[in-house]
């Protein structure tokens, strides 16, 4: 074989492999997808089939939504991610500017406490953090998710934002100096707007874990009104286990924002994780 | 830097905040944990010191001990297929990626690091309902490749189900070595790899002796990743099985053992007191886990670190 017809041959084997993978990633959440919207004969009779004529059916989602409160425990879950994104993001880019730029007694201290927060697993202290919250009167409560997502998140948040931080240049913070701008307006005007790359991938790093979780959500906010929507689904899960129509919905239900979210926002993850994670 | 006589409340105001927030819901709860594994408590809420007294009931007692080291084995076996098969996967899908003039590369990367960001609930669901022998979706797959006799229900038997749920987990977080190995290999200068190409290498070959060796710290840190969340996980076993891990507990580890042990389940009443100590112990664990790292594998590897 010329060397012209080995690379080709190299080629279209490394795609058939690639490609072979993908499908394996792909396919249950398109066979969840193409099922939901199925009636339960489509369903059993040829669950491989796209959703025909015949077969086309939304009975799923009308029960789903007729049996639970789906919008209530998806606006939940937006308000305890985007609340506790918010401020991670705030008390993380303070924290993580204080221990990259200024020089105080107990820095050191300070930023190994901090970074003890990336190796050992907030669900370890859940037996105090349960009794913490009994006692502030917080159980079956929001703020008792966020208050945990907010400590769960700063380490990281602070380590990949202060090595971010200390590559900004001095020359711009002195020249603010010189001319007397006050630290809080250096911190909020200058280093803030320069920072943004990589509050993007810290914030797309915190959302995920946060609106995944279901530890948390079980044991402090189990509560009709208080259900995230991962919760929401496990729970409603396990009532209806035997009707395929709702339990698939509900399914494509939890799936459907996270794939969109996905494909509008994947190129800065993944940027993020080949550009920032790994140093 | 701050003038000398004024006090700098700058460094307060951007410190205490989140200080606080964490100290509060982190750090003091791990610290109390810990300390509440040496007590003991009656139905009245009472405490008392009680020293090893739960570490020696969870260890060492013939009837409670069963289930942690159950636990514990159950979850070094999840560790392992992780190591075994994820990581190995993942080295070759980055390293198929990383290759030069690869069309089509961030397609590949996008789709297959989907599976990654959805939930571990919603995730163990998909499977059970693909691996349920009624619907038999499955079946008909395994039967179009001529295998449809080595179909079984294998969530639904002692000897299977940990290692499928394994493999659905391994299924799901593949992306992140992949990314991870991914990144560190196009960090590889051209340079050396060009040398070695004029000299007549083979891709193979460059793989094996120069890329593999230099990305030898990324293999360590994907491993201790995936060591603190093997040793940590709980959503997937509760999502797929229930708190009672079962059949028979053979799908128990010690995220669901940690939760029943505190909450309890069916007749038996959970513990607070108790499940600290088990808490503690995981922590332990992975405690022991970080510390093989950095002073065995992180010290080696360095050495070939650029």
């Amino acid at each position: 074989m010329s060397t012209k017809t080995k690379k080709k041959v190299n080629t279209a084997l490394v795609h058939t492999v690639l490609l072979f993978y993908t499908v394996i990633a792909l396919f249950p959440i398109i066979l969840i997808l193409i099922n939901a919207f199925k009636s339960r004969k489509g369903i059993f009779r040829d669950p491989l089939a796209l959703p025909t004529e015949k077969t086309f059916s939304t009975v799923g989602f009308e029960k789903v939504f007729a049996k639970s409160d789906f919008v209530l425990f998806f606006g939940n879950s937006m308000i305890v991610t985007l609340v506790s994104l918010f401020f991670i993001l705030l008390f993380g880019a303070m924290l993580a500017w204080a221990l990259s730029e200024y020089k105080f007694k107990g820095r050191q201290l300070l930023t190994v406490f901090m970074a003890i927060g990336i190796m050992v697993p907030i669900r370890l202290g859940t037996v105090s953090i349960l009794e913490l919250m009994v006692s502030l009167d917080l159980v079956n409560t929001l703020t008792a998710l966020i208050l945990v997502y907010i400590a769960q998140g700063l380490p990281l948040a602070i380590f990949i934002l202060s090595e971010y931080m200390a590559q900004i240049p001095d020359e711009l913070k002195e020249a603010a100096r010189c001319d007397d701008v006050s630290e809080y307006s250096i911190f909020f005007h200058i280093i803030l707007p320069l920072t943004k790359p990589a509050i993007a991938t810290v914030a797309v790093f915190t959302m995920i874990p946060i609106w995944n979780d279901l530890w948390f959500p079980l044991i402090l906010a189990p509560g009709e009104e208080t259900r995230t929507l991962t919760l929401g689904v496990q729970q409603f899960i396990g009532q209806y286990t035997t009707d395929w129509n709702s339990v698939l919905a509900s399914l494509s239900l939890a799936v459907l924002p996270v794939l969109v979210l996905y494909l509008i926002f994947s190129r800065q993850l993944i940027r993020g994780l080949t550009s920032g994670a790994v140093k | 830097m701050t003038k000398a006589g004024r006090f700098p409340w700058h460094i307060v105001v951007f410190v205490l905040p989140g200080f606080f927030i964490y100290t509060l819901f982190s750090a003091w709860p791990l610290l109390d944990t810990l300390i509440l594994s040496f007590f003991d408590q009656n139905d009245t809420g009472a405490r008392w010191f009680s020293g090893l007294d739960n570490y020696r009931l969870v260890l060492l007692d013939p009837d409670l001990s069963a289930g942690f080291w159950n636990a514990l084995w159950n979850n070094f076996k999840f560790f392992l297929v992780h190591v075994l098969v994820q990581n190995p996967i993942g080295l070759m899908l980055a390293a198929l990626l990383s290759l030069k003039d690869l069309r089509g590369a961030r397609s590949y990367r996008t789709l297959i690091f989907m599976p990654t960001l959805l939930s571990v609930v919603i995730i163990g669901f998909i499977w059970q309902l693909i691996l349920s022998p009624l619907w038999g979706v499955s079946e008909t797959l395994l039967e179009a490749i001529g295998m449809a006799n080595y179909f079984d229900a294998w969530l639904g038997k002692e000897s299977s189900a940990l290692l499928t749920l394994a493999l659905i987990s391994v299924w799901q977080f593949v992306g992140i070595p992949m990314m991870l190995i991914y990144a560190s290999l196009l960090a590889i200068p051209e340079e050396l790899l060009d040398a070695a190409y004029v000299d007549g290498a083979s891709p193979l070959r460059i793989f094996w002796q120069i890329k593999l060796p230099l990305i030898l710290p990324t293999l360590g840190l994907v491993t201790i990743l995936t060591f603190i969340g093997n040793f940590n996980a709980f959503d997937l076993i509760y999502a797929v099985k229930g708190a009672l891990a079962g059949p028979n507990f053979s799908t128990d580890i010690l995220g669901s053992f940690f939760y029943r042990t505190f909450f309890g389940f069916q007749s038996s009443l959970g513990s607070p007191t108790l499940g600290s100590t088990v808490a503690s112990l995981m922590f332990l664990v992975i405690l022991a886990g970080v510390m093989v790292y950095f002073w065995l594998v992180q010290r080696r590897l360095h050495r070939y670190q650029l």
